[in-house]
C-alpha cells in the first residue's frame, strides 16, 4: 500500500510543476505505459494474498482513477495556456482596411422613373413603352398636329430621313397613340421614355425624359385629372401640403389643355416646394382631344379622359437639389457617384419612396 | 407678343391695376412671360454724396473726391469742378455709363496718374439745363436719403410681353387681349371709334386675283392714297414701336406695323407709281426671283403666292414685300394692301424659303378675314392725318366667300368635360363677350363663331373658352381610385428593372448617354448592323443613331480616366438601333470595367479585370433573375469589337439562336485606335429582348423540394485533351452520364506544359457523387469511376492523366 501511494505522492507533485505537453505525456507512459509504475503494480494484483488482493485492488483503482484526472486536468490547462498564448500572438490591427468592394449606383433618372411608376401604380396605372423611332403619324398627325399645323415648329425635331416620315419622336405622346390603336377603352398607362429634340443649351438636352400619362374611361373629367396630378405631385415629393396652380395653355392633342405650376420658396439656397409665393412649370395636360380620340378608334361620344406629360429630368433636379441639366447626360465618375442611388433602394409604397 | 398698359387701355375700360392685369392675362391662357420697364440709359446715373474733396497731386485745377455711392461703397472720382467740395450731393455716373450729350462712353481711366472710376455730372452734360459751370448741386433736404438711388425716374411705360398660344391668332393684336380681358371680367371693350373717310373717287389701280389651283391668295383690299409725304414718325408712335421692340422707319411704315400689332392685321405699303401697270396675284412660277425688302434675293419654287405686276414679282403674298415697290421718304403715291391668305400656302412657302416675318406668323396661325376693310380704314385714316393726302374708295376683290363657322353646343357637355357646372346665363354671357352670335334653345346654343377664331370648330371648343373665362381654379379635384385594371409592369418590364438593378449592385455605376453617337466610333461597334443617319443631327459627332451603347460608353469611360479615375465600372440600359424604322430597335445593357481588382492593397494581391469578371457578373446576374445556370450555353462566336480569343456568347440554352448576352475583353486595337489608357478592358452586352421570360409565375415555377441525405464521395479526375477542346464539353459528357448520380463538377486546374504534349492540356475535375436512395459501396463508387474515365475516353479521345 505505501509503495503505491508513494507512487501516487510523488506523481502528484509532478503534475504541479509547470510542464509542457511532452513531460505530461511523459508522466502518462511512466505510469500507465507498459511498464509503467502503476501498470506494474496491476501486474502485481496476481501474487497478492488472496485476502489482501480485494483491497489492494480497490486502493490500486483508486489511485489509477486519481492520476488520470489529474493528468487529463493538467492536459487541459496546458491546452487552455497555449490557445492563450496562440491568442496573444494573434492579435492584428483591426483598424486595417477591408478587403475591397465597388459600390454600384442608379442613375438618378432610373430612380426617379422608378418613383413615378410606384406612385402611379397605387393609383392604377400600368407602364406602357413605346419606340423611339417614330414615324410621322404617330408624334404628330395622329396627334392632331398636321403637317401646316404651326405648333410643329415647337418640337425641333431629329429626322432621320429626308421625306421627314421618320424621327426621332419628340415627346412620349406617341405611346398614347400606339396603345388606344392596339387595346381596347378603358386605358390607364404611363409611359416613361426618351425624348429628342435638336435643342442644346444650358437648360435644354437634345434627349431628355418625359412620362405620358392617360386615362380614358367613360366619365373621366378635369377634376379627375386634377386630382390625380394633385395626388402625384404631393406623393413624388413627399410633402403633406403643396400649391398647384392649373393655367389654360394650347397643346394640339388636348382640350382644355392646362399647363401646371406649383408654388415654392428659395430658403438656404435650396428650393422648397410646396410653399411660397413663387410658381414653377413642371407639366402639360389635359383632356384628350376628340380628334385623337377618332384617330386611334375610340368613340369621343362615348369614352373621354385626361392625357399629362412631365419632364422626368426636371422632377429630378427638383427633388433632389440637381442644377445642370446637361450633367445628367456626361457620366462624369463623380456625378453619379455623388447622385446616383443606391441599387437596394427600390421605391415603393411600403418602404417609402425614398429613403 | 409685347405692348403695355396704356396701349391695352386704348381698347380696354378697366380700374384694374396693373398687377391684377397680368395676373389676369395668365389665368385665362395668355401666358405673362415678363412685365418690366425698358432698359433705360439713364437707369445708371446715382445720386452720390462727396465725403472728401483733395486737390490732385498732379494737378492744380483737378480734385480728387471720395464719392459715397450708396450700398456701402466709396469710389475715386477725379473732378475739375470748382464747386466740388465736402458733403456735397451731386450725381455720379459710373464707368459704362453714356453720357446724354455727347453719347460718350465713360471707362476707368488714369487722369494725371490718379485712377478715375466714373464721373460727376454737370446738368448740361445731362441735358437737364445749359448750366456747364461746375457740376450739379442737389438739394440736401431733398437728396440726403436719395444717396445710392437712381437719379432719373425710368418713365418708360412697363411692356407687358406674352407668350400666345399657336391656337391664338387673335391674341397677336392687342385688340384681341383687351377682348379677352373683358370677357374675363377686367373691364369694357371700347368700341372702336373710326370717322368715315371722305374719299376722292374709286382705286384706280386694277388688282386681279387669278383664278387657279392653289391660289393662296383669298381676298385682296385695297386703297391709293394720293399726294402724302411720307417723313419721320411722331413721338407717340415712334415710342409704340420702340415698345414692341423695334426701330422706326418712316411715318408709313410704322404705321402699318402699328395696325398690325393693334388690330392684329398685316397690311403693306406700295409705291403707287413703281407699280407695271396694276397687280395681279398669282401662283409663282418655277425660277422666278425677286429682291425683297430683307435685302435678299428669292429664287421662286412654282406655286407660291405672289404680288405682281407687268414686269414681274411684287412680293411673296403675306410673308414679304420686295425693294423694286418698297416705299421710300420721297413717296408720292400710296397703294395700300390689305389681304388675307391660306394659312397652309404661307406657311408652306416661308418653310420653303425659310423666311420668318411678324406678317407670316400671323398669316399661318390665321388673320380675321373680315378686318380687311377696317385695317385699311385706320390705316388710311393715320396717313391721311401725319403724312396728308387724298384717300381713294376702298376696293376689296374676293375669290372666296367666308362663311362663318356654326356649332351646336350642349350646355350639359360642359359639365361633362370639366366636372363642374357653370350657369346657362353665364355662359351665355361669357360667349358673347368673346364674340359669338347665339340662339338659344332649352339647353343648345346655335353658335356663330367670330371670323377672329379660327383655332374654335367644335364643341370641345367652347368648353375651353368657358372653362378658361370662367377660371381653372374652379375645377374640383376628385380624389383618384386606387382600382387596378392590370399589373403595373409585364414581365419584360420586371427583367428590365431586374436587371438594371442586379447590374448596378455588382459594383457597376448607372450612367445614361445620347441614343445617338459620332458614326466613326459607331463603325467600330456596329456589329454589322447598318448605319442610320439623322438628317439633321445636332453637331456633327452625334450624327448616327447608336449601333452599339460601347461608341459612347467608350468614350464617356476616357473622360473619366482622363481625370485621373482608374478602376472605373460603368454601364447603361437602354435603346441600340439597326434601322429608321419604328421597331428597328432593341433593349441592351453594356458595361464596362477598366483597370485593375485590389489596386494598391495591403491585403490581397492586385491584378487587371479580365474577362472572367465579366463573365460571372453576366451569369450571376442571369442567375438572380432567375435562369438555369446549369443551362446556360457558351460558344465562342462574338462581334469584330471583341477581343477574337478572349470572349464569348451566352446562350439561355443549347436550343436558343438567339445569344443572350456576350462578354469578354475588348479588342486591343480599339484601345489603341481610341488611346484608351487602361490596362485592359473588360466588356459586357446583355440583349434583354433576346430573354423570353417564361410567362409562369414565380408560385408556379417553384418545383418539389427534393434533396438527399446519403452520403456523398467526391473523386477528383486529371484527363488530357486536345487544346482545343472545350471544358463545357468535357462537363456536358459527364453530367450526362448518370444525372441521378453526378451532382456537381468543378473544374480546379487547366495545365498545360512540362509531361504534356505540346497540343494536349489536362484539365483537373472533381466531381460529387451521391444518390438519393441509399448510401453507396465502394463497389458502386468504383463502377460509377470506371464510367466516366472510359466514358470521356470514348467520347472525347481524352486519357486519364496517369
Amino acid at each position: 500500500m505505501s509503495d503505491i501511494k508513494k507512487i501516487k505522492d510523488e506523481f502528484i507533485n509532478k503534475l504541479k510543476e509547470d510542464l509542457d505537453l511532452n513531460s505530461v505525456n511523459q508522466i502518462k507512459t511512466d505510469l500507465f505505459g507498459k511498464n509503467g509504475k502503476i501498470s506494474n503494480e496491476f501486474k502485481k494484483l496476481g501474487s497478492v494474498s488472496a485476502e489482501d488482493r480485494k483491497k489492494f485492488a480497490s486502493d490500486l483503482n483508486l489511485i489509477k482513477d486519481e492520476l488520470q484526472i489529474a493528468i487529463s486536468n493538467k492536459i487541459k490547462d496546458i491546452e487552455i495556456k497555449e490557445i492563450n498564448l496562440k491568442l496573444q500572438n494573434e492579435k492584428i490591427d483591426v483598424t486595417l482596411p477591408e478587403r475591397s468592394f465597388f459600390q454600384g449606383k442608379i442613375h438618378p433618372v432610373s430612380q426617379v422613373i422608378d418613383e413615378i411608376s410606384s406612385i402611379f401604380s397605387e393609383i392604377g396605372f400600368n407602364v406602357e413603352e413605346g419606340p423611339d423611332v417614330e414615324n410621322e403619324y404617330n408624334n404628330f398627325t395622329a396627334l392632331n398636329t398636321p403637317d401646316n399645323h404651326p405648333a410643329r415648329d415647337m418640337h425641333d425635331t431629329f429626322y432621320l430621313d429626308v421625306n421627314k416620315e421618320y424621327l426621332l419622336r419628340t415627346h412620349t405622346s406617341p405611346v398614347q397613340v400606339r396603345t388606344m390603336l392596339k387595346g381596347k377603352p378603358p386605358f390607364k398607362i404611363i409611359a416613361p421614355g426618351r425624348t429628342y429634340r435638336s435643342d442644346s443649351d444650358q437648360t435644354h438636352a437634345p434627349m431628355f425624359h418625359q412620362v405620358e400619362g392617360l386615362h380614358i374611361d367613360k366619365n373621366i373629367n378635369m377634376g379627375h385629372l386634377k386630382g390625380c396630378l394633385n395626388y402625384f405631385i404631393k406623393e413624388f415629393f413627399e410633402v403633406d401640403k403643396i400649391k398647384m396652380r392649373f393655367r389654360p395653355s394650347h397643346f394640339p392633342f388636348t382640350e382644355p389643355s392646362a399647363e401646371v405650376d406649383i408654388g415654392y420658396k428659395i430658403k438656404d439656397e435650396k428650393i422648397v416646394i410646396g410653399e411660397g409665393d413663387k410658381w414653377l412649370e413642371i407639366l402639360g395636360c389635359g383632356m384628350v382631344h376628340p380628334n385623337v380620340l377618332r384617330n386611334v378608334k375610340v368613340d369621343p361620344s362615348k369614352y373621354q379622359g385626361y392625357a399629362f406629360g412631365i419632364g422626368i429630368d426636371r422632377l429630378a433636379m427638383l427633388k433632389y437639389g440637381i442644377n445642370d441639366l446637361r450633367s445628367f447626360f456626361e457620366t462624369d465618375y463623380r456625378w453619379l457617384n455623388h447622385f446616383g442611388f443606391d441599387p437596394l433602394d427600390v421605391p415603393s409604397s411600403y418602404r417609402g419612396l425614398s429613403r | 407678343m409685347k405692348f403695355t398698359i396704356d396701349w391695352l387701355k386704348e381698347h380696354l375700360d378697366t380700374n384694374y391695376d396693373d398687377n391684377k392685369i397680368v395676373n389676369k392675362l395668365t389665368d385665362i391662357g395668355l401666358e405673362v412671360e415678363s412685365f418690366q420697364s425698358q432698359l433705360s440709359e439713364l437707369d445708371n446715373f446715382i445720386v452720390a454724396k462727396i465725403l472728401n474733396a483733395e486737390k490732385h497731386p498732379n494737378a492744380d485745377r483737378l480734385k480728387v473726391c471720395d464719392v459715397d455711392i450708396g450700398k456701402n461703397e466709396v469710389v475715386k472720382v477725379v473732378c475739375g469742378a470748382a464747386n466740388a467740395k465736402k458733403n456735397l450731393l451731386t450725381i455720379y455716373a459710373p464707368p459704362g455709363s453714356i453720357i446724354p450729350k455727347n453719347q460718350m462712353k465713360l471707362s476707368i481711366t488714369k487722369i494725371r496718374g490718379v485712377t478715375s472710376y466714373g464721373m460727376l455730372c454737370s446738368e448740361s452734360e445731362l441735358n437737364l439745363s445749359n448750366e456747364s459751370e461746375g457740376i450739379t448741386e442737389l438739394s440736401s433736404k431733398k437728396y440726403n436719403n436719395q444717396v445710392g438711388k437712381k437719379y432719373f425716374k425710368n418713365n418708360t411705360s412697363k411692356v407687358i410681353d406674352l407668350s400666345i398660344t399657336p391656337n391664338r391668332a387673335d391674341c397677336l393684336g392687342v385688340r384681341g387681349i383687351a377682348r379677352d380681358l373683358a370677357a374675363a371680367g377686367t373691364g369694357k371693350l371700347k368700341k372702336l371709334a373710326l370717322k368715315n373717310i371722305k374719299n376722292s373717287g374709286p382705286q384706280k389701280i386694277n388688282i386681279k386675283i387669278t383664278k387657279e389651283k392653289n391660289q393662296g391668295c383669298l381676298a385682296f383690299g385695297s386703297c391709293l392714297i394720293k399726294g402724302v409725304k411720307n417723313t419721320e414718325s411722331p413721338k407717340w408712335l415712334k415710342d409704340k414701336i420702340i415698345t414692341l421692340g423695334q426701330k422706326p422707319i418712316s411715318a408709313i411704315v410704322d404705321i402699318t406695323n402699328y395696325v398690325m400689332i393693334d388690330l392684329n392685321r398685316p397690311l403693306h405699303a406700295y409705291d403707287a407709281d413703281k407699280i407695271d401697270k396694276g397687280i395681279i396675284v398669282r401662283n409663282s412660277k418655277k425660277g422666278e426671283t425677286f429682291k425683297a425688302l430683307d435685302n435678299e434675293n428669292y429664287s421662286l419654287k412654282e406655286d407660291m403666292c405672289v404680288i405682281s405686276d407687268n414686269s414681274g414679282v411684287l412680293g411673296l403674298g403675306g410673308i414679304i414685300g420686295g425693294i423694286r415697290s418698297g416705299t421710300e421718304f420721297n413717296t408720292k403715291n400710296i397703294l395700300l394692301e390689305s389681304a388675307y391668305f391660306d394659312p397652309r400656302s404661307i406657311r408652306k412657302t416661308s418653310k420653303l424659303l425659310n423666311i420668318d416675318t411678324d406678317a407670316k406668323y400671323r398669316f399661318e396661325r390665321g388673320i380675321d378675314p373680315e378686318s380687311i376693310q377696317l385695317g385699311l380704314l385706320k390705316a388710311a385714316e393715320l396717313i391721311k392725318k401725319i403724312c396728308g393726302g387724298e384717300i381713294s374708295k376702298i376696293d376689296i376683290k374676293t375669290n372666296e366667300n367666308f362663311k362663318k363657322n356654326q356649332i351646336k353646343f350642349y350646355i350639359p357637355f360642359f359639365e361633362k368635360i370639366t366636372g363642374f357646372k357653370v350657369s346657362d346665363k353665364e355662359i351665355v354671357k361669357i360667349l358673347t363677350d368673346l364674340g359669338f352670335k347665339i340662339k338659344k334653345q332649352k339647353n343648345l346654343l346655335k353658335l356663330s363663331v367670330p371670323t377672329w377664331r379660327p383655332d374654335i370648330i367644335q364643341s370641345i371648343d367652347i368648353v375651353e373658352e368657358i372653362v378658361r373665362i370662367k377660371g381653372y381654379d374652379q375645377i374640383k379635384i376628385e380624389e383618384p381610385e386606387k382600382a387596378k385594371l392590370k399589373p403595373t409592369l409585364n414581365k419584360q418590364q420586371k427583367l428590365f428593372h431586374f436587371l438594371q438593378r442586379s447590374i448596378a449592385s455588382k459594383g457597376y455605376l448607372e450612367t445614361i448617354t445620347w441614343s445617338f453617337t459620332d458614326s466613326k466610333i459607331n463603325q467600330l461597334f456596329n456589329g454589322n448592323k447598318s448605319e442610320t443617319k439623322i438628317v439633321n443631327p445636332i453637331s456633327s459627332d452625334l450624327d448616327v443613331l447608336r449601333n452599339s451603347i460601347f461608341s459612347n460608353l467608350i468614350v464617356y469611360l476616357k473622360n473619366n480616366l482622363d481625370r485621373g479615375f482608374k478602376d472605373i465600372s460603368l454601364f447603361e440600359i437602354g435603346p441600340i438601333f439597326s434601322g429608321h424604322k419604328p421597331g428597328d430597335q432593341q433593349i441592351a445593357i453594356a458595361a464596362l470595367r477598366s483597370g485593375k481588382v485590389s489596386r494598391l492593397n495591403w491585403l490581397e494581391k492586385e491584378r487587371v479585370v479580365d474577362l472572367f469578371d465579366a463573365k460571372r457578373d453576366v451569369i450571376q446576374s442571369l442567375s438572380e433573375a432567375g435562369f438555369d445556370q446549369s443551362k446556360l450555353f457558351i460558344d465562342d462566336k462574338t462581334p469584330d469589337y471583341f477581343h477574337p480569343g478572349k470572349s464569348g456568347a451566352i446562350y439561355l440554352n443549347k436550343n436558343e439562336d438567339k445569344p443572350a448576352a456576350y462578354f469578354g475583353e475588348i479588342h486591343p486595337n480599339i484601345i489603341k485606335k481610341l488611346d484608351i489608357k487602361t490596362e485592359t478592358l473588360a466588356i459586357f452586352e446583355i440583349y434583354i429582348d433576346n430573354i423570353k421570360k417564361t410567362e409562369k409565375k414565380l408560385k408556379d415555377q417553384k418545383s418539389k423540394y427534393k434533396y438527399s441525405d446519403y452520403q456523398k464521395s467526391e473523386r477528383d479526375f486529371a484527363f488530357v485533351l486536345d487544346k482545343n477542346f472545350k471544358v463545357q464539353d468535357l462537363t456536358k459528357v459527364i453530367s450526362e452520364i448518370d444525372k441521378n448520380l453526378i451532382k456537381s463538377i468543378k473544374v480546379f486546374d487547366i495545365y498545360e506544359g512540362e509531361n504534356i504534349p505540346e497540343d494536349k492540356k489536362s484539365i483537373a475535375l472533381n466531381v460529387t457523387i451521391q444518390s438519393s436512395e441509399k448510401t453507396l459501396t465502394d463497389e458502386d463508387l468504383e463502377k460509377i469511376n470506371k464510367l466516366i474515365i472510359s466514358t470521356v475516353e470514348n467520347k472525347t479521345g481524352a486519357k486519364l492523366r496517369s
